[in-house]
């Protein structure tokens, strides 16, 4: 799984002293928050991808000297972009904890939910990621946007 | 009535003397549908009514969101039933566990939580 091996290889970033249990643990909390977030990110972007647009999908992990941020780019129909939107201003302006509930309450009671729409929530519920997010038209007539979701890991 | 389900990247199976449903392995499925059947099997144990059900999560290596969903789905549920208990067990050694399993008791108030 591709979300596994970027964690397993970014552990080896965060060195330590290999016989002390904190650092096994650590590395241990690290890749599977990686792994976590890259595979929801990459499930999100091949759920939401256009499939008119050749634009292809993207994945990015940067190091920095506090944290990990992890980053996808896909193509976003424009016809769904104002939804896409309006969701993000929803988990901006909520508390997390309590939209996830919510959400799973909701989830439960529809017997034709499709998709959760939990993969964002747990990041910032589980994991306290930081999310952004960035809109870019890639190509006029037609009409192709892309949209890369990012989130920061402290670790 | 296939109380237990085997593939290569997961098991899950049903013990009746204990009435503990079991998941081993890594389950990332792409959604309600996929996960229909470990749902179907979650209903069947239900359906037995025993006093309390366990869900043994120790083994369970990776879960993705769509899985968080279903198995939050079965825990309510039985907790709008009212008449069976819930436990889950989790691993002290399987990093995610600690991150999103306190979730289920958020859902569910009585639900017995045990890392192991």
């Amino acid at each position: 799984m591709s979300a596994d091996f970027l964690a397993d290889y970014l552990t080896t970033f965060f060195p330590g002293n290999q016989d002390e249990p904190s650092t096994i643990e650590r590395q241990a909390e690290i890749k599977s928050a990686v792994s976590y977030i890259a595979n929801e990110l990459l499930e999100n972007a091949m759920k939401f991808n256009d499939e008119t647009s050749d634009y292809p999908i993207d994945i990015k992990l940067q190091l920095e000297s506090e944290g990990v941020i992890v980053s996808v780019a896909n193509s976003i129909s424009p016809q769904a972009v104002d939804k896409f939107q309006a969701y993000i201003q929803e988990l901006l302006a909520s508390e997390p904890s309590e939209l996830y509930l919510q959400r799973l309450e909701k989830n439960a009671a529809d017997d034709n939910s499709t998709n959760s729409g939990l993969g964002l929530l747990t990041m910032l519920t589980d994991y306290t990621a930081k999310l952004g997010w960035k809109f870019q038209t890639v190509h006029k007539d037609p009409e192709v946007i892309a949209v890369t979701t990012m989130v920061q890991l402290t670790v | 009535m296939a109380m237990e389900i085997n593939t290569e990247d997961y098991q899950i199976c049903y013990d009746p003397a204990t009435a503990t449903v079991s998941f081993i392995g890594s389950l990332r499925l792409s959604g309600p549908a996929e996960y229909a059947p470990i749902g179907q099997l979650l209903a069947q144990v239900a359906d037995l009514e025993p006093t309390k059900i366990t869900l043994n999560l120790q083994q369970l290596e990776f879960l993705n969101s769509s899985g968080i969903n279903m198995l939050s789905k079965f825990i309510i549920e039985i907790r709008k039933t009212a008449r069976v208990q819930m436990a889950v067990q989790g691993s002290q050694s399987i990093a995610w566990h600690g991150k999103s399993l306190r979730n289920f008791q958020r859902l569910m108030p009585g639900l017995q939580l045990d890392f192991l």
